[in-house]
């Protein structure tokens, strides 16, 4: 990695400050079912690994991702691509069998099995991989308000934030994620 | 020889890659570090990697899937 710094102008000052060229990144975190669970920690703490300073914002169902104890499922409702390797097939579930008491129970414990079959790790290994290499986590204090959530529900580590403190991490990020 | 040996086995994304950085720690300067992973994502990955850590990836193979990533910590 190269030292070297890009020099910009300070509107404030109008002097030039440097701004170290360390490549940052941010992900806002909105949903809380087990499979899209798995973008925003795989990316923070890859990118944690690759040396870049992240900081990650959970928000609305991405906020209960923060609790001590984890049980995430899924739903195949509304959700046409998900088939599993079945059989040397892939299936997949019509929308109205997936309204039936037990099925999302099922899907979840045969996503589950699948990963571990495949060497995917568990979200809660993931997450401590992240809080291991000093990644941030911003609770979202509306969406711990809204939800009747505690910060002492959620592990140790993340503090309690809200948009502006969000925005700031972002202007000085290089890469901006929504997920 | 490798100074240091990572078995990365039977892991998926992103865990070979998270494992290794963990390992790195425990290797020197100028001291090389081995992976073994059946992963074939982390062909590209470890390239990825070394490019934008500064290590070096001095050799990259693959035996009865099994891929291995020889990689050496810069000289400090």
């Amino acid at each position: 990695m190269s030292s070297e710094a890009q020099v910009v102008s300070d509107a404030t000052q109008g002097a030039p400050v440097a701004v170290p060229e360390t490549k940052s990144m941010s992900i806002i975190v909105t949903k809380g079912s087990l499979d899209w669970a798995y973008p925003p920690f795989i990316l923070a703490s890859t990118a944690a690994a690759m040396g870049l300073p992240v900081t990650m914002f959970f928000t609305f169902y991405g906020l209960p991702l923060l609790l001590k104890k984890l049980n995430l499922q899924l739903t195949a409702a509304g959700n046409p691509a998900m088939k599993m390797p079945m059989m040397g097939a892939h299936m997949g579930l019509p929308n109205l069998l997936t309204a039936l008491p037990g099925v999302d129970a099922a899907c979840t414990v045969m996503m589950k099995n699948l990963m571990n079959k495949k060497g995917v790790a568990p979200i809660e290994d993931l997450r401590e991989a992240c809080l291991d290499a000093d990644v941030r986590m911003i609770a979202c204090q509306m969406t711990l308000d809204l939800f009747e959530y505690s910060i002492d529900d959620m592990i140790e580590g993340p503090e309690i934030g809200g948009a502006a403190t969000y925005i700031e991490v972002a202007a000085n990020s290089h890469i901006n994620l929504f997920i | 020889m490798a100074d240091h040996t990572l078995d990365a086995k039977g892991l998926n994304c992103p865990l070979p890659i998270l494992k290794a950085r963990k390992a790195l720690k425990d290797v020197a300067a100028g001291e090389t570090l081995e992976i073994l992973s059946t992963d074939p994502g982390s062909v590209a990955d470890f390239e990825a990697f070394c490019r934008q850590t500064g290590n070096q990836l001095l050799e990259s193979s693959n035996e009865d899937s099994v891929f291995r990533f020889l990689i050496k910590r810069p000289a400090a």
